[in-house]
């Protein structure tokens, strides 16, 4: 009897995975710079006093 | 690699089964002064790994259409500043981001769904989406997912008004000028430039949390410059607007009536293009510039007007297109340099102070 084989999946060009290694550093880095938008606004707008507010 | 086959005129389409769209293929239709046509699109390169992306965040970047998006900017930092409250520049700078990245959402969802047409036309043949590179339902994942993106941060960053705003006028470009107007009326890019004037406004609306006349006139400059800057490209290319079938006002109308309009939209655009400095939101020195550049921009679209044929007619046109592009930037920017050198001599004062 021979063994079935193995499924292979699917396995990335050098090109498909570089592409896809550049599109996650991209949202990588736009996730980041939206928390630190984020941030700053909030600074912003409340000011620091925000942290000594009564709970 | 895309190929495109032009299938039957009688209304029917042979390629829209759900296999089909699976593998990277798609059907659009093309309806445009009598005519419906059939392009089928195929996406060779995709068909054996259509779920495997080669995109690169440039292609989506280009998605966003950027130079369209810096124009946006830069309207919208025109509004943001005729505001009569100083606006604080990290909200300010947040508030443009938000605006700008709505304007490159609703690039993409217009790439999306016009990805059968730009395939026919020379200009537009190298979007991602006809080369191939990126899939229409990415496109569109990515349009959408920016959509709610910005419009929630000028919600929150700015105000829920501007907001609405800026959703408002994604849903204007992307649902009543590329869906429905395009591809059925010579005065699509008319009204729909309606969509690409209101960033002024959405500025001013994210500044002041209200509307006012003086945003409303930057709106107005827009709206009026829009037919003559693009019917002087539409001269130009009617061939490629024909065989994708749009009815831009050259194939409709032919192209002495589609010069008789650029006339008198410019005939209108000067005067308009005075009115911030009558109105007295801005100095004697916008209103010099805006009435030498008026000016300028006239004798333009009358040379246009009276040169019909020949090549001569074709490089008039283009004179046309490039300077009204260089109208509205010098425009937007005078507005822009004479109400940031208060704000800057301010701010050097106190950092000196």
């Amino acid at each position: 009897m021979t063994k079935d084989k193995e499924p292979e999946g699917i396995t990335l060009t050098p090109e498909q995975e570089k592409a896809r290694r550049q599109r996650n550093v991209a949202i990588g880095v736009a996730i980041a710079f939206f928390v630190l938008l984020f941030y700053v606004v909030t600074i912003a707008k409340l000011g620091p006093g925000v942290i000594d507010k009564p709970f | 690699m895309l190929r495109i086959t032009r299938l039957r005129n009688d209304g029917r389409c042979l390629c829209a089964r759900s296999t089909d769209l699976a593998r990277g293929i798609r059907c659009g239709r093309i309806h445009g002064f009598g005519l419906t046509r059939h392009i089928y699109m195929t996406f060779l390169s995709q068909v054996p790994s259509a779920a495997i992306s080669s995109a690169s965040p440039s292609d989506y970047f280009s998605l966003l259409k950027p130079r369209v998006m810096s124009l946006v900017i830069f309207t919208a930092l025109a509004g943001m500043l005729l505001a009569p409250v100083p606006v604080n520049p990290i909200v300010g700078f947040a508030s443009l981001l938000a605006i700008a990245v709505g304007a490159g959402a609703s690039g993409a969802l217009n790439m999306w769904y016009d990805a059968d047409i730009d395939a026919v036309m020379k200009r537009t043949a190298k979007r991602p989406i006809p080369l191939g590179r990126v899939l229409p339902q990415e496109a569109q994942a990515f349009g959408l997912t920016l959509t709610l993106l910005s419009v929630f941060t000028l919600g929150v960053v700015a105000n829920w008004l501007a907001a609405a705003f800026l959703a408002f006028t994604i849903f204007f470009y992307v649902v009543i000028y590329t869906m429905w107007l395009k591809r059925s009326t010579p005065q699509n890019i008319v009204i729909g430039g309606a969509a690409g004037a209101f960033p002024p406004m959405v500025g001013y609306v994210a500044a002041t949390g209200q509307f006012s006349l003086s945003s409303f006139i930057l709106f107005a400059i827009i709206f009026i410059w829009t037919p003559p800057h693009f019917w002087a490209l539409a001269l130009v290319r009617s061939e490629d607007y024909r065989q994708a079938g749009i009815p831009m006002m050259p194939n409709v109308r032919g192209s002495d009536h589609t010069r008789l309009e650029i006339l008198l939209y410019t005939l209108v655009l000067v005067p308009v293009g005075v009115l911030p400095w009558l109105f007295g939101f801005t100095s004697l020195a916008y209103g010099i510039i805006s009435i030498t550049l008026g000016g300028t921009m006239l004798f333009f679209a009358a040379r246009v007007f009276a040169v019909r044929t020949g090549p001569q007619a074709d490089r008039h046109a283009k004179a046309l297109f490039g300077f009204s592009i260089l109208y509205l930037f010098l425009l937007f920017a005078e507005i822009v340099i004479e109400r940031l050198i208060p704000i800057v001599a301010s701010f050097v004062a106190q950092v000196i102070g």
